[in-house]
C-alpha cells in the first residue's frame, strides 16, 4: 500500500465537498443563493477519485451537478460560493451561477447545463492534444441519462476511430431528473455502450475512491500513451432529488438507507481508521476544521460586490 | 366564471384534448408519471397511461422527430420540451423536417403537433433555463409560434394548436405559470391562431407586446397614465401568421410605436414588427418606432442584479412611451 497517494488529502476533500453543499442549503435558505441548485453528496469519491488521477494539466467538462468537479480540481470554495451568490469574484464572475462553475486556470474548461453538451467538447480538447503531440489528456463527466442524447454515441464513435486522449465518465446515480433508469434505457451496465466502438467499458464501483482512483488512473495512462479512449461507469447513488424542487418521492423505500450504509467518506474514513493513518476522533477534528473553513470561505463571498454590466459586456466579443 | 392559472390552464387543456380525441398524445421527458418538472402534464399519465401519455429518454432530437413521425400517420403529439433552452438538439427535426414536411409532399402530408415549451427569465435560471427562443423559430416558413400571457388565451390558444394542422411552437412563460390568474370559462371557446388582442385602448402610443412583457406593457400603460398619456396595448398571442391588422390599424390611429420583448434587441422578433410598421404604416407615423428589448449579452447573466438589468420591466417601457410620445 506505500506506493498509494496519500489518502488524506482525498478525505479531506471529499469531507469538503459533502461540507460545501451543506452550506449550499444553508445558504438558500437564507436567500442569498437564488435558482436551484444539483448537488452531488452521496457521489463524492467520482469527483476525488477522478480527478486526482489527472494531471495538472490534463482538462475536464461537466456538468450542473458540478460542485465536485470543480472543488476535486482545486477552485477556491470562495470563488464557487461566490459564484453561487453571483458575485463579481465568483468564478464565472456571477454570470453562471451554480449549474456553470467553471476555471480555465485549472483546465476546468466548463460546466454545462445542456445534458450532452460537454462530451464533444472534450473529445475537442483531446484532438488538439492529438494533433498537437501534447502528453495531456481530457476527462467528460456526465450522467446516466445523457447516454441516451446523440452526442454521447457521437463523441465515442469520433473519440474511437481518432484514438483520442479522452476518458468518458459516466456518474450513474441511477436517475436522469425524476426517471429512474431502467424506464429510459434497456440496460443496466452502461459501461457495455462502449462495445459498438470497441473502446473499453469499464462498471466501476463509484463509492470507493480507491476503485475510482485505480480505474481512472489506467484510462488516463492508456489514453496518454496513445491507447485511445475508455469508457468509466461509476456506480453511485445521489442522497437528494434532482435539484432543490425535488423532493425524490419516487425512490423505493430503503434505496437511499442501503446507499448510505456504503457511504464513500465512511468508506475512506473506515479505512483510515484501521490502517492507523486517522482515527475518528482526528477524523472528527478535520470535519470541524473544514467545517470552519467553508463558513468562512461562504462569509468571504457573501461580502463580495456583485457584478456590474459593464463588467459583463465587455466579455461578449474579443474587443 | 372560474378563475385559474395560466399552467392550470394548460393542464386542463390538454386533458381536455386527450378526452376529446384520442389521436391527441404527450410525449417529453417525465411527462408521465412525474407529470413534467412544472407539472404542466400532472394527472394525464394517470387518465390516459403510458400509450398516451410517453416518458422519452433524454434526447430532444428524437422527442421532435418521433413526433413528426407519428403526425404523418394520424396522430396529434404534444411533445414537450422541458425548457425552451433544450430546444436545440431538435431544431434540425423541427426547422428542417416539420416545416418542410407539407411542402416538400405537395401538400399531401403534415405535421399537426403541437411543440410545448417553457421559456423565459426573471426566475433566476441562468444562461441555460431563460432563454427566449422565438425569433429562432417565427423566422421559419412552415411553422407556427404562439404565446399566450393570460390563462384564459393559455386555453384558447392551446386549444387552436392541438387542432392546427401545421406544427406550431407553443411558448409558455414560466414566471406566468404560477402569479398570474384569470377567468377561464369551462365552455370549447377557442382562440383563434392569428389574432391579436388589444388589451387596452388608447389612442397616442401603441405598445406592442407578449409573453410576460404583455403584462409590463400594462402596468406600463398604466404608469403613463398618470403623465396624462393615452397608450394602446396590444399582445401579440400569436407571433407567426401576425395578425399585421389590428397592429396597423392601431398604429395608423395612434401614429406611435412601442415594441417590447424580452429577448435580446438585435434581429429579435420585434425587428420584425418594426419593419412592418415602416413599410405599411410610414405615412402615419409621427415619430420613430421604437424597441424596448433585452441587451445584446448571449444569455441572462445569473446575478440578481443583472438579471435585473437584463430583464425589460415596466419601468423602462414607460420611459419609452415618454419619449415617444413627447417626441
Ligand atoms: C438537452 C437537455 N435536455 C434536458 C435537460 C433537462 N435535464 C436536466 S438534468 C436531466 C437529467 C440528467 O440526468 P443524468 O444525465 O443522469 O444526470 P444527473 O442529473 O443524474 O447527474 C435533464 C433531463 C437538459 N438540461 N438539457
Ligand atoms: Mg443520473
Amino acid at each position: 500500500m506505500t506506493d498509494r497517494p496519500d489518502h488524506i488529502p482525498w478525505f479531506r476533500k471529499m469531507l469538503e465537498i459533502r461540507l460545501f453543499e451543506e452550506k449550499v442549503q444553508e445558504l438558500f435558505m437564507a436567500g442569498l443563493i437564488e435558482g436551484t441548485t444539483h448537488l452531488c453528496q452521496g457521489q463524492e469519491a467520482v469527483p476525488v477519485g477522478a480527478v486526482a488521477a489527472m494531471h495538472a494539466d490534463d482538462v475536464l467538462t461537466n456538468t450542473y451537478r458540478g460542485h465536485g468537479e470543480a472543488l476535486a480540481r482545486g477552485m477556491d470554495a470562495e470563488a464557487a460560493f461566490a459564484e453561487l451568490m453571483g458575485r463579481s469574484s465568483g468564478c464565472c464572475g456571477g454570470v453562471g451561477g451554480s449549474m456553470h462553475l467553471t476555471d480555465f486556470s485549472k483546465g476546468n474548461v466548463g460546466a454545462n447545463a445542456i445534458v450532452g453538451a460537454g462530451l464533444p467538447i472534450a473529445l475537442g480538447c483531446a484532438m488538439a492534444f492529438k494533433l498537437r503531440e501534447e502528453p495531456r489528456v481530457a476527462l467528460t463527466f456526465f450522467g446516466d441519462g445523457a447516454t441516451n442524447i446523440g452526442t454521447f454515441h457521437e463523441s465515442l464513435n469520433m473519440a474511437a476511430v481518432w484514438k483520442a486522449p479522452i476518458v468518458f465518465v459516466i456518474t450513474n446515480n441511477l436517475y436522469g431528473e425524476y426517471s429512474p433508469l431502467r424506464s429510459t434505457t434497456p440496460i443496466e451496465d452502461l459501461a457495455r455502450r462502449a462495445d459498438p466502438f470497441g473502446i473499453p467499458g469499464v462498471v466501476v464501483d463509484g463509492q470507493d475512491v480507491d476503485i475510482v482512483y485505480d480505474n481512472t488512473l489506467s484510462a488516463i495512462e492508456r489514453a496518454r500513451s496513445g491507447g485511445g479512449a475508455t469508457l468509466l461507469e461509476m456506480k453511485t447513488y445521489r442522497y437528494r432529488g434532482h435539484s432543490r424542487a425535488d423532493p425524490a418521492k419516487y425512490r423505493p423505500d430503503g434505496e437511499l438507507e442501503a446507499w448510505k450504509a456504503r457511504d464513500p467518506i465512511d468508506i475512506l474514513g473506515g479505512r483510515l481508521a484501521s490502517e492507523g493513518q486517522l482515527s475518528a476522533e482526528e477524523q472528527q477534528n478535520l470535519r470541524k476544521e473544514v467545517s470552519a473553513e467553508i463558513d468562512a470561505a461562504a462569509d468571504r463571498a457573501a461580502a463580495a460586490p456583485p457584478p456590474t454590466f459593464e463588467e459583463i459586456q465587455s466579455y461578449v466579443y474579443a474587443g | 366564471m372560474p378563475v385559474r392559472t395560466y399552467i392550470e390552464a394548460i393542464r386542463e387543456t390538454l386533458r381536455e384534448e386527450m378526452r376529446r380525441d384520442a389521436s391527441v398524445i404527450v410525449l417529453g421527458e417525465d411527462v408521465g408519471k412525474k407529470g413534467g418538472v412544472f407539472l404542466a402534464t400532472d394527472g394525464l399519465y394517470d387518465e390516459f397511461g403510458e400509450g398516451r401519455v410517453i416518458d422519452t429518454p433524454l434526447t430532444e432530437s428524437l422527442i421532435i422527430g418521433a413526433s413528426i413521425g407519428v403526425s404523418v400517420n394520424g396522430l396529434r403529439p404534444v411533445p414537450e420540451i422541458q425548457f425552451a433552452d433544450f430546444i436545440f438538439p431538435a431544431f434540425n427535426q423541427i426547422v428542417s423536417e416539420a416545416a418542410r414536411m407539407r411542402y416538400r409532399s405537395n401538400g399531401t402530408f403534415s405535421c399537426p403537433m403541437t411543440i410545448r415549451a417553457p421559456f423565459g427569465g426573471g426566475v433566476h435560471g441562468a444562461l441555460y433555463h431563460s432563454q427566449s427562443v422565438e425569433a429562432f423559430f417565427t423566422h421559419v416558413p412552415g411553422l407556427k409560434v404562439v404565446v399566450p400571457s393570460t390563462p384564459y388565451d393559455a386555453r384558447g390558444l392551446l386549444r387552436s394548436s392541438i387542432r392546427d394542422d401545421d406544427p406550431v411552437l407553443f411558448f409558455e412563460h414560466k414566471k406566468l405559470y404560477r402569479s398570474v390568474r384569470g377567468e377561464v370559462p369551462d365552455s370549447d371557446y377557442s382562440v383563434p391562431l392569428g389574432r391579436a388582442n388589444i388589451t387596452r385602448p388608447g389612442t397616442q402610443v401603441t405598445i406592442v407586446a407578449y409573453g410576460l412583457m404583455a403584462h409590463y406593457a400594462l402596468e406600463a400603460a398604466e404608469l403613463v397614465e398618470a403623465d396624462g398619456i393615452s397608450a394602446e396595448v396590444i399582445d401579440v398571442r400569436t407571433l407567426r401568421p401576425l395578425d399585421t391588422e389590428t397592429l396597423l390599424d392601431s398604429v395608423k390611429k395612434t401614429g406611435k410605436a412601442v415594441i417590447v420583448y424580452e429577448d435580446n434587441r438585435f434581429g429579435g422578433y420585434g425587428a420584425e414588427i418594426a419593419a412592418l410598421l415602416a413599410e405599411e404604416a410610414f405615412d402615419y407615423l409621427d415619430g420613430p418606432v421604437t424597441r424596448v428589448a433585452g441587451p445584446e449579452v448571449p444569455g441572462v447573466p445569473y446575478s440578481h442584479g443583472l438579471e435585473d438589468w437584463f430583464m425589460v420591466d415596466p419601468d423602462r417601457i414607460a420611459e419609452a412611451v415618454r419619449r415617444l410620445a413627447a417626441y
